[in-house]
């Protein structure tokens, strides 16, 4: 076992981790942070999506020791201060972008990382940086909806029922 | 307009709030004090003989605190089919008996046959390790044709031929519809495979059994669809433990498309372990498990046969189909490909003759079982199949053929030649709806402009129906059903006037907790926020069936509201003692009791606290409180019907196919919450579109699953669809129901994939590949290419 260090949603946090134990397994059985989900073994399906200083991560693929000393965000962090939804996630609510919610922390995720990086995305370029996100409940139609709202676009536009 | 909140209103979901902050609860995030990991060894071959388990040395492992193995369950009973479906020659169905853990034999790669328990999860899977097996390897039987023909290939050693049953549907009409294929101006045949599908929820399975040493009371907490179905399962067949000593509990469920209604057999061994240890004992499943464990959907060889006339006019249909049920029978899987299948095969057709056979095989691969749609999808695709096949080969037009041949509006009640009686419908209103919505008329235009690209533009129809909310009980028992179809709610009126509603139906993500809330909130004129819907708790709930079959608001939410109006005749007699008025001049509206034609009245708080606090109270011809159970068993199915179309570019250089557009014109009856029947139908879509272009569950032909994890099966992704247009206006209320509704879950899985093979032939015959008359699901560019090539 190694002590690993590391800064989760703010806050300072430490823990005894085997060499093999993975990121996702540090967040939900070391820290009990259990929104970050893990629905395959194969790095495919991306509920596991957690940002590690700012950049979007399989947890699920990278091991806890090798973030050591990383900001790491996960979907407890996405919420305002006020505890009410951020952006994206209040456009996941009011677009119907969920329904089981498995795979939803990863697409928050996601979406989160897309939007820092192209504040302004197409229909196209929300499916094509989806790709790693796997949802089988929604056919996707209102996650691109939600993302492409939580942009500030006008979704009525683009996006008929 | 909608009541803000009420029945109709696309009311943002309650739940999301949790699951968008990482609050859900799913099994796998629940941790038990003390809990233990269970690891379970499966088999790497698709047949063998245990000759030995020999686990001394994975016992002398580090943290390792048993190794249980078949031998263990030997005496246990198994886990049953819930639905007897005998041959037509009068036998019964055989059914082999499936273990909790494979004893004597292993019979699908996947199947387990030992669990070992550890303190940690990697203490339990290193020394799964080390546990050795001496499994002989026999010759697996992995195709249908060759099990049914093969008397040396046995995946049962008392089933010879593999045949579960061999069923016709209706066995006494074979006769006049043979005769009529005879004397039939024309007949179009059509062999077709409906591919294998893994439903591949989400969330993994997951179990955590719990055993109460000082009570001997069991708790399971698992990934079900249906916690008191699995309660009864277990009990009473598997474990042989008396049911109200099990708590079963199904909290946040991430998904489940049909694999999660089943009782499995790590649910018995991790509470039969947890019993060994004193000790909870938790389980969860990685994807490669999944993939080899959970029961898989379709699976049907099948030739069907329509007989016209000239003009298209059916006359006569038939079908022989070969049905997977994989290496044991999981609990509904007769009735998917009989009943909810055979059933079907009239659609909304006026087709006078109707005789299906169906052969359930065994073979030596995963159990099959329902999958999103249960048997519906496979029918439709057959049938909107080979209508099309016919229209190509009169020369007919799909659409006008489909018009002339569906049920018209004024032939309800309608009885199909095969046993249904559709209540209410407007299949022509649907059709007309889908060729204004998807723009039938400008399809030449896009089909130009789409050439212009060098691409080969196709439009594909299909029309479905589906009997949804599977009842009424007294019929389906007459037709082999094991259990009851209605289901349950309880309705507890607190005395501060705030609502418990405890609900047998599940919510896996259909938003229950929502709709439910809306259609309490409407009927008592009470804000939804004051009403907590309750389920997945057999200690909380009242029996119920859970949710599959598209069937939780048609039946829970119609018990529902049978409870409430339990609720509201009550608070009248409250009411009437109140204010001294007669029970009959009591009206209730808007939340307020009052005498009709005064401004006397009680509001449903005053009724409520005075119903707990009764001090002015008939307590002489009244029982204190306010709470109400109501069962519900339907009348009759219900009949969603609908009309889609889809519009596909095919790249005739690479066969590679996009969906250019989809659209859905749907009749549900009654929707409580357009929001998330939008939502259902493109998911179901998405799945339909899945099965016809992307997915397949592979063996080889030693039963080896060569499609294991999401590299090598393919799941669509969001670049792989496009935005559905929907449409649910056209809609004809459920006669039999109190709330008008139909069910609206299964509809896009049923209706999508016919309606994308379709175009894909339709592109090819437009682009002059005119010998193509078929190509099996899923599409495949190489399959297209090889098509357009041959």
């Amino acid at each position: 076992m190694t002590n690993v260090t590391m800064t989760v949603n703010g806050k300072a946090v430490s823990g005894d981790v085997e060499g093999r134990t993975l990121l996702s397994s540090f967040l939900r059985e070391g820290l009990g942070l259990t929104g970050t989900h893990v629905g395959c073994d194969t790095s495919q399906c991306g509920a596991c999506v957690v940002h590690v200083d700012g950049k979007p991560v399989k947890s699920c693929t990278v091991f806890a020791l090798d973030v050591a000393g990383a900001a790491v965000k996960t979907i407890e962090g996405m919420a305002n201060a006020d505890g009410s939804l951020g952006v994206i996630q209040q456009a996941f609510q009011d677009h119907h972008g969920l329904q089981c919610g498995f795979c939803t922390p990863g697409m928050v995720m996601s979406a989160a990382a897309l939007l820092a990086d192209n504040p302004k995305p197409t229909e196209s370029e929300v499916r094509h940086y989806l790709e790693g996100n796997i949802c089988r409940c929604t056919g996707y139609h209102n996650i691109v909806k939600a993302v492409l709202a939580a942009s500030g676009q006008d979704v009525a536009a683009v996006a008929a029922e | 307009m909608p009541k803000d909140g009420g029945i109709g209103a696309s009311t943002v979901r309650r739940e999301d709030i949790r699951f968008l902050t990482g609050k859900g609860r799913y099994t796998a995030d629940i941790n038990l004090r003390g809990q233990a990991y269970a690891c379970f060894l499966r088999s790497e071959v698709a047949h063998g003989r245990i000759n030995r388990i020999d686990t001394a040395e994975a016992r002398a492992m580090p943290g390792v605190l048993a190794v249980m193995t078949g031998a263990d369950f030997a005496a246990m009973g198994g886990n049953p089919a819930g639905w007897h479906i005998p041959s037509r020659n009068g036998e019964a169905m055989k059914e082999p008996k499936r273990p909790v853990l494979a004893h004597g034999k292993v019979r699908h790669v996947g199947d387990a046959y030992a669990v070992v328990v550890a303190e940690t999860l990697e203490q339990a899977r290193d020394a799964a390790g080390a546990v050795v097996a001496d499994i002989t390897e026999l010759p697996a039987v992995v195709d249908m044709a060759q099990a049914v023909a093969n008397p040396d290939l046995r995946v049962h050693d008392e089933i010879a031929n593999n045949v579960c049953f061999d069923w016709g549907w209706i066995e006494d009409n074979r006769a006049a519809v043979d005769a009529a294929f005879k004397a039939a101006p024309h007949v179009t045949t059509l062999e077709l495979v409906n591919n294998r599908l893994v439903p591949n929820a989400m969330e993994p399975r997951a179990s955590i059994g719990d055993y109460d040493p000082g009570t001997g009371d069991y708790k399971l907490y698992t990934t079900s669809q249906n916690p008191h179905l699995s309660r009864l399962l277990i009990a009473a067949f598997v474990m042989g433990i008396p049911e109200n000593k099990l708590t079963v509990i199904a909290p946040d469920v991430g998904g489940g498309f049909g694999s999660k209604i089943y009782h499995y057999g790590e649910e018995a061994a991790v509470l039969a372990a947890s019993k060994a240890l004193n000790r909870p004992v938790k389980w969860v499943a990685d994807r490669s498990e999944s993939f080899l464990s959970d029961a898989h959907g379709r699976d049907h060889v099948t030739r069907i046969e329509l007989a016209t006339d000239l003009e298209g006019n059916f006359l006569a249909l038939r079908t022989e189909t070969l049905a997977n049920v994989g290496a044991y029978l999981s609990n509904f899987s007769t009735a998917t490909p009989t009943f909810l299948h055979g059933t079907l095969m009239a659609g909304p057709y006026r087709t006078p003759l109707v005789y299906v056979n169906v052969k359930a095989v065994f073979t030596n691969t995963a159990p099959v079982d329902a999958y999103r749609g249960a048997g519906r999808p496979e029918a439709t695709f057959s049938i909107e199949r080979v209508v099309d096949k016919m229209c190509r080969e009169l020369k007919l037009d799909p659409v006008a053929v489909r018009r002339k041949n569906l049920i018209q509006p004024d032939q309800y009640p309608y009885t199909t030649p095969v046993g249904l009686v559709y209540d209410t419908g407007n299949y022509p209103a649907t059709l007309d709806k889908l060729i204004q919505i998807a723009d039938f008329s400008g399809f030449e235009a896009r089909r130009a402009e789409s050439a212009r690209r060098g691409k080969l533009r196709g439009l594909g129809l299909s029309t479905w129906i589906e009997a949804c909310g599977i009842a009424p009980s007294n019929l389906v028992g007459v037709l082999g059903a094991r259990v009851g179809l209605y289901d349950a709610a309880t309705v507890r009126v607190n005395a501060t006037g705030n609502i418990s509603v405890m609900t047998g139906a599940h919510s896996h993500g259909q938003g229950h907790e929502t709709v439910f809330a809306q259609i309490v909130s409407d009927k008592l004129g009470i804000p939804a926020s004051s009403i907590e819907i309750v389920h997945g708790d057999t200690s909380k709930i009242p029996f119920g069936m859970g949710s599959y079959g598209s069937r939780s608001l048609a039946v829970g939410g119609s018990a529902m509201v049978k409870a409430v109006d339990k609720i509201i005749a009550k608070g009248k007699k409250i009411a009437a003692h109140m204010l001294e008025a007669a029970e009959d001049d009591i009206v209730f509206e808007d939340g307020k009791f009052s005498v009709t034609g005064t401004d006397k009245a009680k509001t449903f708080g005053e009724i409520a606290f005075s119903a707990y606090v009764p001090h002015n109270y008939p307590l002489e011809s009244l029982e204190p409180g306010l709470e109400e159970t109501a069962f519900y068993d339907p009348a009759n199915f219900t009949y969603p019907a609908g009309a889609y179309a889809c519009e596909v570019e095919v790249d005739a250089e690479t066969g590679r196919v996009e969906i250019a557009s989809f659209a859905c014109a749907d009749d549900f009856g009654n929707v409580m919450n357009p929001m998330i029947v939008n939502g259902q139908v493109h998911g179901g879509v998405a799945q339909g579109i899945g099965q016809a272009l992307l997915e397949a569950a592979a063996y080889d032909d030693n039963g080896q699953l060569l499609t294991g994890s999401y590299m090598d099966y393919a799941m669509p992704r969001a670049d792989d669809l496009p935005m559905f247009t929907v449409d649910h206006s056209c809609n004809t209320p459920c006669t039999h129901n109190p709330l008008g509704v139909k069910g609206c879950g299964e509809a896009g899985a049923i209706g999508s994939p016919p309606a994308v093979v379709n175009a894909v032939i339709d592109a090819l015959h437009r682009g002059g590949h005119t010998r193509v008359t078929h190509i099996d699901m899923p599409l495949t560019p190489s399959r297209v290419w090889s098509a357009i090539q041959n």
